[in-house]
Order: structure tokens, then C-alpha cells, then sequence
């Protein structure tokens, strides 16, 4: 196996970081003025406590979103704090990383349209399954 | 370089930062409160952040250092549920950015690989090992767990799902499909065949 030197390993790090601070950066200080200007009701008005309704408002918002998942993993967490139910939550997260509306256009150049497509639908439709499944099964365990 | 070009070849991420900071600074004229009060909530978040996001740094360094796509691509011949068992391996342990892996992914197309197995790959993907010690941080230990076992799971049902949508059959049985489907299946097989026999 061929490795990087630790020297290009760190960069390539440092450089996937730098790349990513705006954006994460932007984030924080956006979560932190919504955070501050809307009360909490807004957040239980838009989610409705409603088990289906809830995790597709989840997925579309994560689908139309874009950015690095760690800024995602920022967002969800202060959704959490704010009242927002996890099983939304949980639809955003992973919508966010697994549906690529922004790279469609390159995805369906390089991979073919049909391709891009089907993946990016069935994943929408897989991030509520999964928040799902994965709400219910953390139920029974904790 | 002129101050045009330099704006140019700024990414639209710090357009947004810019964007963010402007609507700050017109909070800050119109409503002192809320302006500081913002400030506040941002320290708080970035207190609680900075010490993960050195974790974080360390973490991608490593998998920088021990991943490369060759690495990742050599795997990608087995055949069966081992071949389904390195995607998964070889999506969660892939780095950089996700448009830099489709020449890639695409090659491995014309060589054989499944619609599948390459939507498979790219679920994984977002799975990100070194992000992990900023989900704990906001989620719990079990929640991170469960999640990342359903993920994996939905990953394969996604590949095996999006091979019948496109007409491939799983894992390589002969489909009862159209020619060009056969040709496909044909052509994964051959290429295992052809990675056996390289190694």
C-alpha cells in the first residue's frame, strides 16, 4: 500500500478543514442569530409532533441543503435544543449527506442521468426509512 | 493578482461568510440586543466546538495518511458479499470530496463495476469516521451507533434496490433481462475474473 508522508496527510487535512471553516463558520453565527431571534414555538409550529410529517420536513430540508456533514451535525444538534423530535432531526442528518442536489448536475455528466436520478430518490426515500428504523429501535433499547 | 481576479477566485462559501457577517453588522445598528446576544450564543457553540474540531484534524490527518484511493480501489474486484462487504469498507473509509471520486467510479463502470455497488460506495460516503467525536458531542453514543448500523444496512438495500431499477441483477446471478443488461453483468464478472488473475 502506498501512503501519503504524514507531511501531505496533514496538509490535505488542514487544506479539507480551511475549505469547510466559512462555511462552518457562517453556520454558527447564522444558527446563532436565528437561535436568538425565533422563539421556540416556531420550531414546534413547522414540526408538527406528527411521526411521518416530521421526518419528510427533515429530509427535505436536509435534501435542498448543502456543505460540509459537520456543519449539518451543528445545525441538527441546536434543532435538538430548540424542541425539534429526533426523528426529524435524524431525517435532516441524513438527507444532508447522502442526497447531493448540488452535485446532481456533475453526478449525472459522469455517471448518467437514469443513475443520478434513482440514487438521489431512492436516497431521499431511504433517510426516512432510516429515521425511522433508527428511532425505533433506539425505543427499545434505551 | 488584481482585486477582480481575487474575488473571483473566492468559493461561495465565503460569499455566505461575508453575507452573514454584513447581516450581523446590520443587526448590530438596528437591534443591540439581539446583536449581542448572537455574539454570545456564537461563543458559547465555538467553545464547545474548537477542542473537537482538533480531534477532528488529527482524525482526517491519520485517515489521510493510511487511505488512498488506490488503497480503496484495489479491494473494489472481490466477488459476492465480499465484494458488497469492501464497498461498504471501502465508501466509509474514502476521502476528500465526492465529486473527485465520479472519473473515478465511472472508470470502474466501463470496467464492470454495478450501478449498485457504486451507489453503495457513495452512500457510504457519508459515513465520516473522523467526524465522529462532533456527533457524540450533540448526539449520544447509541444514537451515533444505531444510526450508523442503519445506514450501512440501507446502503446495501439501496445498491440492491438501484441495480433492479437500472436492470442489473445482484450480485452477479445472470439476469433474465434485455441484452444489454446481461452484457453488464457479464462485464462485472469478467472484471473480477481479470483482478483475480492481476493479483
Amino acid at each position: 500500500m502506498q501512503k501519503n508522508s504524514i507531511k501531505e496527510a496533514t496538509i490535505k487535512a488542514g487544506k479539507g478543514l480551511w475549505k469547510a471553516f466559512p462555511m462552518i463558520l457562517g453556520t454558527i453565527l447564522l444558527i446563532s442569530l436565528i437561535s436568538v431571534s425565533i422563539p421556540k414555538s416556531f420550531y414546534t409550529t413547522v414540526f408538527s409532533k406528527n411521526i411521518f410529517l416530521d421526518s419528510v420536513i427533515g429530509s427535505l430540508v436536509g435534501s435542498i441543503s448543502a456543505g460540509s456533514p459537520l456543519t449539518s451535525y451543528i445545525f441538527g444538534g441546536e434543532m435538538l435544543s430548540q424542541g425539534v423530535s429526533l426523528l426529524a432531526v435524524t431525517a435532516f442528518l441524513v438527507s444532508w449527506v447522502t442526497v447531493g442536489m448540488i452535485q446532481l448536475p456533475a453526478e449525472s455528466a459522469i455517471l448518467g442521468k437514469k443513475f443520478a436520478l434513482l440514487r438521489n430518490i431512492t436516497a431521499f426515500v431511504l433517510s426516512l426509512i432510516v429515521a425511522i428504523i433508527t428511532i425505533l429501535i433506539l425505543g427499545v433499547i434505551i | 493578482m488584481k482585486f477582480r481576479d481575487k474575488l473571483k477566485s473566492l468559493s461561495g462559501s465565503w460569499y455566505f461568510l461575508g453575507t452573514i457577517i454584513l447581516i450581523y453588522i446590520l443587526v448590530s445598528i438596528f437591534n443591540q440586543e439581539i446583536y449581542l446576544k448572537s455574539l454570545d450564543f456564537f461563543s458559547q457553540i465555538i467553545y464547545k466546538v474548537i477542542p473537537v474540531f482538533i480531534l477532528v484534524f488529527v482524525l482526517m490527518s491519520l485517515t489521510n495518511y493510511f487511505i488512498t484511493p488506490k488503497f480503496i480501489m484495489k479491494h473494489l474486484g472481490e466477488k459476492g458479499i465480499k465484494k458488497w462487504f469492501f464497498i461498504v469498507v471501502g465508501g466509509v473509509l474514502s476521502t476528500g470530496p465526492v465529486y473527485m471520486w465520479y472519473p473515478l467510479l465511472a472508470d470502474l463502470k466501463n470496467k464492470g463495476l454495478s450501478y449498485g455497488l457504486i451507489a453503495c460506495f457513495l452512500y457510504n460516503r457519508s459515513i465520516k469516521i473522523p467526524f465522529l467525536p462532533l456527533m457524540i458531542l450533540y448526539f449520544s453514543w447509541q444514537y451515533i451507533g444505531v444510526l450508523l448500523l442503519v445506514m450501512i444496512f440501507m446502503s446495501i438495500v439501496q445498491g440492491i434496490s438501484i441495480n433492479k431499477l437500472m436492470g442489473v441483477a445482484p450480485l452477479g446471478v445472470s439476469p433474465k433481462g434485455t441484452r444489454s443488461q446481461k452484457q453488464e453483468v457479464k462485464n462485472e464478472n469478467s472484471y473480477s475474473i481479470r483482478r483475480k488473475n492481476a493479483r
